[in-house]
Formats: C-alpha cells, structure tokens, sequence
C-alpha cells in the first residue's frame, strides 16, 4: 500500500508524537529520573516542570512524576541540562540494550 | 484599453490587474521599474496590497513563500545575480509546491559584472521545479501574467515569466490593458487546499526521512521521494493545464494562441529557426528576407520551456531538412540547453522514423553583444547550406 490517496502533496506535520518516525532509536544516551531529587515528586505538587517546558520533541508529560517517551525521545540530554535539582541524567544507551529500546519508562 | 508603455509596466499593470496580496522584491537592473511601479501603485492606495522591502532576493522569495503559504496571491521580480542569489528558495518554493508568479527580467549574469541581457539566468534555473514562460512583446508580458496565476494555483507549482532586459522591458510598445472585470471573471480569488491558520496549527515542508512515515493521524504520508515524484508528475500534466487556460483566456478576452509554441511562415516551411523570447521576433527579418529568395524557413518560438512541450517541438520539426537553434545561454561545457532539450524531443518522436533533422545551434547575444539582422540571416543560410557544426557556433564573437 503507498501514499498515493494521501490529502498532501507536501511534507505537512500536525503537532503530536510520532511525526517524523520513531525517532527513539536515534538515541545514544537515555534521560533518567531521580524522582528523589525530582521538585514536584518531592512536594507532590504541580510545581518547576522545566524539563516540559524545555524538551523540544514534546516527549515529557506535565504530571506527577514527569515521564519521558522513549519512543520518540532522541536523548538530546537538554531535560539534563535545564533540570535545576540534577533530578535528570543522562545515562549511556548500551547499560539498557538487554531492555527493549522504545519501551515508556518513568 | 490600448496604451503604449514599457514591458516592465505591463508585468506591472498584469500584477495589479491579478489583485496580488502580496509583493517583497530588491531592486536590481533591469528590473527595477517594475518593482518600483508596483510599490507607487500600493503607495497610492491604487492597490491594496502589503509591499514588503527586503534586504535580498532569498529574502525577497522567503517572505513570498510565506505569505504564499498563509495563502495570500503573491508576487516578486529579479534579473541575474538576485536570481542567483535566490536559488536556494527557487528550489523551496517547487518543493513546497506554492503558486508563486514570478518576473524573470533576463540580464547575464557574473562575472565577470554585466547588466545587458541575456538568458543564462532563467536558463541556469531550469531544473529547479518551476514552470518557465518566455515572452517576445509587451502583450504577452501581460497576459502572460494574468495566465501565470491561473495555472500556478491550479497545479500548485510556481511560475517564472522570463522577458528580455531592455529589448522588453525598457522599450515602448503598444498593447492592450485587459479589464478589471474580465481578469475578475478569468482569475478568481486564490484558494489553497491549506493555509497558515492558527486554529488548526501545522508544520510545513517538516523533514522527511528516506522512507514513508505514519503521521500523527495514523495515514501513511509521502516520503521526500513520493513529493519529489508528485512534482514532476503534476509539472508534466501542467502542459494540458496550459491549453486549458490558453482556451480559457481565448474565450474572454478574445486572444489566443498556441500555450506552448509561436510559429511564423512553418506551414510549408522545410528549415526551422528555434529561439527563445524576443530574438524570435528578430528573426523574422532574416526569415521575410530569404522567403524573398524563395528559401522555405520559418520560426518557431518556444513560449513554455518548462515543462518542455516535447510532443508539440517533435511534430512541429518532423521531416525538417534543418533546424537551427540560436540561444542567448548555454550549458557551459556542452552547448544550448534548448538545443540539447530539442534534440533529446526529437529523439524520443522521432528516431528511427526518417523524419529526423539536423540540428545546428548557434550561441549569440551573450552579455548583451549586439545581435545583427545580417548575422543572423548569414547564420541560417549557412546551416540551410548544409553547414552542420558539432559544436555550437558563437556569432558575434570578435576573437
């Protein structure tokens, strides 16, 4: 089956996971949450969420703890990077090979 | 209503006739009486339409494409090295599939420096996806324009309507100012499948991976392969969409023609002179002369070089003795690109059929060196002499 009856003629994205493909497998290192250092998982309430703000690929939830789509995330490490706290960091993809790549975790 | 003005102004009045949105141009010679008419007209309330200055042609075609793409009926004008400098949006604009109308005011291009025409410009262009039209007088500078709009949106692919620096666009000439009404009743309003719209937010022209993907709604969406190949498709069955606004325009305001190609003195004619835009004109000179000896030559005038009318050339030249292809551009390392295209049409129909002619290509005119009548009729009878080069001959050439 091709695209042939597809409504575009062009490249044309709507917001919303999985538009470029399933970019998970891009990654070389993986986002990894201590949800002990972690703002609102510490209080318990609806507070920071830079990683959610800052992760260009949408792949963190707004929620109590923040999860991270492993299916689309591309390990750009930026969560890492903005996280006030250190709660995020970035761990080398091949200590995880035994799990399956593109599986959710939080 | 019949007046006598420059080319540049009719591609002006044809623009302001077309009730475009949108105009963003840098002014470079010879083009920039038609960028600054356009900015009087929008200054003067005459046309309610953004003008946007910019600092560059790829500046100048950004700004086209996006207020193509939030779906205003856009404009922009060049010559030469702003042409050049726009390439990279040139190839954005096809790929994005965006019924931009463009004025291509052919100049030479550096270096070394060089403001005179020639076509090396809009020729250098050609694979870019755009559709190319060349015009040889004032009246079909307009209406070309007005047609120009009409085809772009109904195939979705953009224009370039080519017209010589100076020869056109600084000379005076007489034609006819279609009616407000009648371009009303041949144009309607621009409206495209989609449009920039907040409430139904998109990303356009996203990066595409070698393959196809799933999008967002679960359907199976083109890979860049699967666009690039819809372009050409649709490029290819432009040519029917040309006859059907040559037929259209006919209909309306009561001038029609051949979409693709403009013959003079063909019908019985046995050698065949081919040019682009207003050297065919020229050539009529030459030709009336050796009519006059009794040699049968005509012209055939190329109006639409993309998509490349191939079937039409090929029937027009079938069983020619010669054809004799002058060309102010080349593929430098080669020779002519309409030659080459020319030969490749004929090839294709032709081959193995008898019917094939030769085929002598002259290069002339380049950075504006003075095409001469005589050269140009010691140039045919010389091919029709049997006078087949390999190489392209460069008239003119003082070396």
């Amino acid at each position: 089956m091709g695209t042939r009856k597809y409504r575009r003629k062009t490249s044309h994205s709507e917001h919303g996971p999985g538009d470029g493909g399933r970019t998970g497998s891009w990654r070389v290192e993986r986002p990894v949450l201590n949800e002990s250092l972690c703002i609102p998982c510490k209080r318990n309430k609806e507070a920071c969420f830079i990683c959610w703000l800052f992760c260009p690929e949408i792949v963190i939830s707004r929620t109590i703890p923040p999860t991270i789509n492993l299916e689309y995330c591309k390990g750009c490490g930026i969560c890492a990077e903005e996280c006030p706290t250190r709660a995020i960091t970035m761990a080398d993809e091949a200590d995880f090979s035994h799990e399956d790549k593109d599986s959710s975790c939080t | 209503m019949h007046m006598i003005e420059n080319g540049n102004v009719a591609a002006a009045l044809g623009v302001r006739r077309c009730r475009v949105n949108v105009i963003a141009a840098y002014p470079i010679t010879p083009q920039t009486p038609l960028t600054e008419r356009l900015s009087e007209y929008v200054e003067a309330g005459e046309m309610k339409a953004e003008y946007i200055p910019v600092e560059s042609e790829h500046s100048a075609l950004a700004v086209c494409i996006a207020a193509s793409s939030a779906g205003s009926r856009v404009f922009t004008a060049t010559s030469a090295n702003g042409l050049l400098y726009m390439h990279e949006q040139v190839q954005w604009a096809s790929g994005a599939r965006l019924p931009i109308v463009m004025c291509v005011v052919n100049r030479a291009v550096g270096a070394p420096w060089n403001v005179w025409n020639d076509q090396q410009d809009s020729i250098s262009q050609r694979d870019t996806g755009w559709i190319q039209i060349y015009c040889s007088d004032h009246q079909q500078i307009i209406d070309t324009v007005i047609k120009a709009y009409w085809i772009a949106e109904k195939v979705s692919i953009p224009i370039m309507v080519c017209y010589d620096g100076y020869i056109l666009s600084h000379t005076y000439m007489p034609f006819d100012l279609p009616d407000q009404d009648k371009v009303d009743a041949f144009l309607p309003p621009f409206k495209p499948d989609y449009a920039l719209n907040p409430d139904e937010p998109a990303s356009l022209n996203t990066v595409t991976l070698p393959d196809v993907r799933v999008d967002v709604r679960g359907e199976l969406a083109h890979g860049y392969m699967e666009i690039r190949y819809l372009l050409q498709e649709e490029l290819r069955k432009t040519l029917a969409v040309a006859a059907e606004a040559e037929k259209r325009f006919g209909d309306i305001f009561g001038r029609e023609g051949d979409p693709y190609l403009e013959s003079y003195r063909t019908s019985d004619a046995d050698y065949i002179a081919v040019g682009l835009g207003s050297l065919t004109y020229q050539l009529r000179v030459s030709v009336d002369a050796l009519r006059k000896e009794g040699i049968k030559v005509g012209i055939l005038g190329v109006r639409f070089y993309r998509p490349f009318p191939d079937e039409a050339v090929a029937s027009a030249l079938k069983g020619k003795k010669a054809v004799i292809v002058f060309e102010k551009a080349l593929s430098y390392g080669y020779e002519g690109a309409l030659a080459s295209d020319l030969k490749s049409a004929l090839y294709e129909h032709l081959a193995g059929t008898g019917a094939l002619p030769a085929v002598q290509n002259y290069i002339l005119g380049i950075g504006g060196r003075e095409i001469h009548t005589d050269h140009l009729t010691q140039a045919l009878r010389a091919a029709i002499q049997g006078s087949i080069s390999k190489e392209p001959v460069w008239i003119g050439l003082k070396l």
